[in-house]
């Protein structure tokens, strides 16, 4: 097994700043690392509007925004195969976008609309594609993880070569469905691959004030023979290396890895929470490695021309504008979907 | 037809279903190489390999959660928990994510899964390996909720809820692992949410389910021999719940009698005792009465245990309060 692989220390799984032409799968293409741009910078504009909506009451019940996080979702979502599984918690807008749900069902599931995702009946917290693989998003802490675990099994069995990403909180680590899965998964050696995305907070509490060791996934990972992995969250090609890394050894059917993504969430744990409890110096550190214009000075360095961020920049605000005035002008469903799916065919009905 | 055990009637089920269907998948605790604790899977490793029969760590969540994961990709797991008490520690993954997936992905995820377990006293296991959780299920919107009384009824209730395509908790009451009864050959396949008449009589209804079937069987013979002529229906399946035929036959006889070995509070009978109370009030000619267990933890010893489950002579005295 090798050392922790640490990105601060230059480690070998990072692509540490500009180093991505390193990684063991040769220069990224600039085409792959546009649309890595273009994915953090739609996250980013569609949770802040949906944060504006909420202020409006347009968007009701709670929301988890992933403002800040958005390289973990799109470095990820850019090494997958389309027929790949995604497995998110209810942090999942982020996920869900990334795996290609159209932004005007998302936005409209947020507002409890029929033209919603679900029909508005699952809400922020359960959002669920499977028409892009998003398997759901699930907000019970460590649950999924044993539900990614069953399609890697599957996946396995029917020898699809599929491979599932499964992705949860810094919280999740201290919750046994973690250990269970990681075990099960380690023992059958699943095509899975579990992303912590450590945002240093457990709902309102430090997550280093909870957990027994430094990292909390990481350091847990030689405890299922599996090697730690660190990576920098902040950092679109780190998280895309260690996607690709993670994503091929699964593939190959080497067996599941376990990767922590350092990363922070710009604002408080879900809508209700301003975040203050958060020391204002450390806000402002994680702030000035906010990872969506790190990315653009770094693409620019790269030679990409400021006229093809600008258009990707434009182009998202004008598809959430889109979004949301579609969003808006759908009806909420109709109360007969109270009773409709419950089973298989279509209705709720108990008795016979 | 052959006789066979409660028991080899699970394996003949399993059996009848994974040769159909390659799809369908057996995972739990010691189901593999030592046949089960209650020796309910004997040989089904050897015949359809470690691909499809797999053994589990102690971790009822990776299981449940296994088998969620595996049947909305396609796969149709039948996963073991060991003993029903074990749904504490994975009441999670049965409650808040196998039940509501369907409800709240509006139809986009089908989970066709059964969880078997063995459920119920009689063993002398003690509070935490002998409790009847039936009731636990029934409460929870989404899941299909079986308990098979024979041999028979194992095969072929097991059948149905593999081949449906939402998830059923079917639960093997420990007690009658070794009961034996009549199979017949070839495929034997059921129809969930039908209720079983096992005796007809004019006097009166007592609806049963799983061990307490023979129970109130052998309470309808006693009561035979003193001229009251009683009805046995066997649920077989609490959810979807056979309403009619329990209704027809309270029609039929002016009341009902329910035998439960649950705790007495939210016991299934309380809803079938609702049912009839809301629609078949004027038919009734007699209070409903309900025999369950105390709501009490079953104990452990034999004498006690006895004692707090309904016993056929309990069951004799609940017909006839519903008589006088």
């Amino acid at each position: 097994m090798t050392e922790l692989q640490d990105w601060r220390s230059g480690g070998a799984s990072a692509s540490g700043g500009r180093s991505v032409g390193s990684a063991p799968f040769g220069p990224v293409p600039i085409e792959v690392r546009t649309s890595i741009y273009k994915m953090m910078v739609e996250m980013r504009d569609f949770e802040k509007r949906a944060y504006d909506l909420f202020l409006q009451g347009l968007v009701k019940g709670t929301s988890h925004l992933g403002l800040g996080q958005e390289a973990v979702a799109a470095g990820f979502a850019a090494a997958m195969r389309p027929s790949d599984y995604t497995f998110a918690t209810y942090r999942g807008h982020n996920h869900t976008l990334a795996r290609g749900a159209p932004m005007t069902a998302v936005m409209a599931e947020l507002m409890g609309r029929q033209a919603g995702l679900m029909a508005g009946k699952g809400g922020s917290m359960h959002l669920t594609s499977v028409a892009h693989r998003m398997m759901g998003s699930y907000a019970i802490v460590g649950a999924h993880l044993t539900i990614a675990n069953g399609a890697a099994w599957s996946a396995k069995l029917r020898d699809t070569g599929e491979v599932v990403v499964c992705f949860f909180g810094d919280g999740t680590t201290n919750i046994g469905a973690f250990h269970e899965a990681l075990n099960l998964a380690a023992v059958w050696k699943l095509p899975v691959v579990f992303v912590c995305e450590n945002n240093r907070w457990m709902e309102y509490t430090p997550i280093s004030s909870v957990t027994a060791v430094a990292h909390p996934a990481a350091d847990r990972a030689r405890s299922y023979g599996l090697d730690p992995v660190l990576v920098d969250g902040n950092d679109a090609d780190a998280t895309y290396a260690a996607a690709r890394a993670a994503i091929e050894r699964a593939r190959a059917g080497a067996g599941p890895t376990l990767v922590e993504a350092e990363t922070y969430r710009h604002g408080g744990h879900s809508r209700a929470d301003p975040g203050k409890y958060r020391p204002e110096a450390e806000v402002q550190a994680w702030l000035a490695r906010d990872p969506i214009p790190r990315y653009r000075s770094r693409l620019l360095e790269a030679g990409v021309d400021e006229s093809v961020l600008r258009r990707i920049e434009e182009a998202s605000r004008s598809a959430v504008d889109a979004a949301s005035t579609e969003a808006e002008a759908s009806p909420p469903p109709d109360s007969s979907l109270v009773e409709t799916d419950v089973w298989a065919d279509g209705g709720s009905s108990w008795r016979r | 037809m052959a006789e066979m055990t409660y028991r080899d009637a699970v394996a003949r089920g399993i059996a009848q279903e994974m040769d159909r269907d390659p799809s369908v998948v057996l995972l739990g605790e010691d189901v593999g190489s030592a046949g089960g604790v209650f020796k309910a899977t004997v040989g089904l490793l050897d015949r359809f390999g470690p691909g499809r029969v797999v053994d589990t760590p102690i971790s009822e969540q990776a299981i449940l959660g296994a088998a969620m994961g595996a049947a909305m990709t396609g796969l149709r797991p039948i996963a073991e928990i060991m003993f029903s008490d074990f749904f504490a520690v994975c009441w999670d993954i049965v409650a808040n994510e196998i039940a509501k997936t369907r409800y709240m992905t509006n139809g986009q995820v089908s989970l066709p899964l059964v969880i078997r377990s063995a459920n119920g006293g009689g063993a002398r296991f003690g509070a935490q390996h002998s409790q009847s959780v039936e009731n636990w299920a029934m409460a929870v919107p989404g899941l299909k909720v079986v308990a098979p009384s024979t041999p028979r009824d194992v095969v072929g209730l097991l059948a149905a809820a593999v081949r449906d395509p939402d998830p059923v908790l079917f639960f093997e009451q420990k007690s009658l692992y070794p009961a034996k009864g009549d199979v017949p050959d070839g495929e034997v396949v059921d129809e969930l949410g039908c209720a079983a008449v096992r005796r007809h009589g004019k006097d009166a209804t007592v609806v049963a389910l799983a061990a307490m079937v023979p129970r109130a069987l052998a309470a309808a013979e006693r009561l035979a021999g003193e001229g009251v002529e009683v009805t046995v229906i066997d649920l077989r399946s609490l959810v979807p719940l056979d309403v009619t035929t329990v209704s027809a036959s309270v029609t039929e006889t002016g009341h009902l009698v329910t035998v439960e070995e649950n705790p007495r509070l939210c016991g299934w009978g309380a809803e079938v005792a609702s049912i009839v109370a809301e629609e078949r009030l004027f038919d009734l000619d007699g209070p409903i009465v309900r025999v369950t267990t105390p709501h009490v933890p079953l104990p452990a010893a034999d004498a006690l245990e006895d004692a707090a489950m309904p016993t056929v002579a309990r069951i004799v005295e609940g017909v006839r309060r519903s008589l006088q």
